[in-house]
């Protein structure tokens, strides 16, 4: 872990031919809270765990609209995130307004990706701390990006970033094949079990994480807390009884709007997941 | 902007010099650009006459050019500033292939594109000396706009540019309707084309009619109108109007 001869600057390599200050660039991501991003052929779902420093505090801001059609997840140095996400909205809105059309998701995230990389090899400069998840949509449809503080960025179905992100990945990994052609509705319930994997034992509630969706015929928008605690009540219940993912699917969708305290009582009720 | 160059600053505070960057007048021009949607697509159609002032200097002016996969463009006025347009356009394709992604750019994105580039000339009272018409079709949608050398710009179901205006357009108001035929649209081009021959003195007989559809663009040969100079109005024009011409 101490290589400390050639991680001075970002401009030395090292005999091994690797670049530590941008290793470690890539660690502050690994080292912040969770994200999570999955897509299917028409929506992208993106959730990120909310950790608040006490209890006195308001948690940190992850998940930032860009534009209508594209939406980011941050995992890092929350700060270099914000900074990233003015840089995105502003090419958006850049080219909105000389075009009158959404600039397509895939050259926002080369036009990022080669930002971060000009990081890479500037003496005076460091790289961004911070991994984003990109969601949009395109013409060729929903998209997943995965942008690195390295400047290299990557296309998924499914992805997660952060702390404990492996434990999401897996249950990712297990679902993944499904989520082409899945609903708006059960990609969501698969965004709020894949952060339940990061949990890891804490209970599970909309005050903890942050949902947003972004789809064809549905601009970018996070989710309000009622709406996120409903639909998990909804697979609490379902994870209880351990029935098959169509059934909660159902059960979901087919569930009348509760008053935001019921569904918060609801929820204190459920035994917490002491696994 | 590169401050080192010699090269005078385009704004008028420094007197006689600064006049010879401004366009004041244009020089050589296109007359009327007239374009209708019709079922497949987008129907242009443009003579190719390049006037000198009043003398029909250069015949064999193409007007209007395919612009990347989707769009077509048409121009009026300068011409040199039209080609100056289509090196601006060409660069931005460039730029859009370059990305090498599922993406292009469409006629409402050259045309939102366009509409800033006059307009900002306009601001700087160096103005590009133009009336465009751009057309196109993408992924089913067909689009046509207009932008003027003021930056005026509207999309419409027809457009026409100069004195297409005043003579195409009335007629067009009267007998466009939805889903054209290629052979109506083509027919109804040609009345509106007829109508500019007789009565535009800057228009020739040689005309092009482009079409744009889905699958691509096409632009016709240059051809000629059939024309009938023995109306009884022609042999007498002032007969309802003694002193007239």
């Amino acid at each position: 872990m101490f290589r400390n001869q050639y991680d001075t600057d970002v401009t030395t390599w090292s005999p091994a031919g690797r670049l530590f200050q941008v290793e470690y660039a890539m660690e502050a991501v690994k080292q912040g809270s969770a994200a999570i991003g999955l897509r299917s052929k028409t929506h992208i779902v993106l959730g990120c765990v909310n950790k608040a420093n006490s209890e006195l505090s308001s948690h940190q801001k992850k998940i930032f609209k860009v534009d209508d059609h594209i939406g980011v997840a941050i995992a890092g140095l929350t700060a270099d995130g914000r900074v990233l996400s003015r840089y995105m909205r502003n090419e958006c809105i850049n080219y909105s307004f000389t075009y009158e059309s959404p600039l397509p998701v895939g050259r926002l995230v080369v036009q990022l990706a080669d930002k971060a990389q000009v990081c890479t090899q500037r003496s005076w400069k460091r790289p961004y701390g911070v991994g984003l998840l990109v969601a949009g949509l395109d013409e060729s449809g929903a998209h997943l990006y995965y942008n690195c503080p390295s400047g290299n960025y990557f296309e998924y179905q499914a992805f997660a970033i952060g702390s404990r992100s492996q434990a999401a990945k897996t249950y990712l990994e297990r679902k993944f094949e499904n989520f082409t052609d899945a609903s708006r509705d059960d990609l969501v319930k698969d965004a709020i079990m894949a952060i339940r994997e990061t949990l890891q034992g804490e209970t599970l509630k909309s005050s903890v994480c942050t949902i947003a969706v972004v789809g064809v015929g549905e601009p970018f928008h996070i989710l309000d807390q009622a709406t996120v605690q409903q639909m998990i009540d909804a697979f609490e219940i379902v994870g209880e009884q351990e029935a098959p993912d169509a059934a909660a699917g159902q059960e979901a969708s087919a569930e009348p709007e509760p008053e935001p305290e019921q569904g918060a009582a609801a929820g204190e009720g459920v035994a917490p997941m002491d696994i | 902007m590169n401050f080192m160059a010699s090269k005078q600053p385009e704004n008028s505070l420094l007197g006689p010099e600064a006049d010879s960057q401004r366009t004041l007048y244009p020089y050589v021009t296109g007359t009327s650009v007239v374009a209708l949607k019709y079922k497949d697509g987008i129907l242009m159609a443009a003579d190719m006459g390049g006037s000198y002032g009043s003398t029909l200097r250069y015949k064999s002016v193409e007007r209007m050019k395919p612009i990347g996969k989707h769009s077509l463009l048409g121009a009026s006025g300068e011409i040199s500033d039209f080609q100056e347009i289509l090196h601006y356009l060409d660069e931005l394709i460039l730029y859009d292939n370059m990305w090498d992604d599922g993406n292009s750019l469409g006629p409402k994105e050259v045309h939102n594109y366009l509409t800033r580039v006059m307009y900002n000339r306009r601001n700087k009272f160096n103005p590009l000396w133009n009336s465009l018409v751009l057309g196109g079709v993408k992924n089913g949608q067909k689009y046509l706009g207009t932008v003027s050398m003021i930056g005026v710009n509207f999309e419409d179901n027809h457009v026409a540019t100069g004195f297409g205006n005043h003579l195409a357009r009335p007629i067009l108001r009267q007998e466009w309707h939805e889903n054209l035929s290629f052979e109506d649209g083509v027919r109804l081009l040609e009345k509106c084309m007829r109508v500019l021959l007789y009565r535009d003195r800057s228009a020739i007989n040689k005309l092009q009619i482009a079409k744009i559809t889905e699958e691509g663009m096409t632009i016709s040969q240059p051809y000629s109108l059939k024309t009938y100079w023995e109306f009884s109005a022609f042999a007498n024009p002032a007969q309802g109007a003694v002193g007239s011409w």
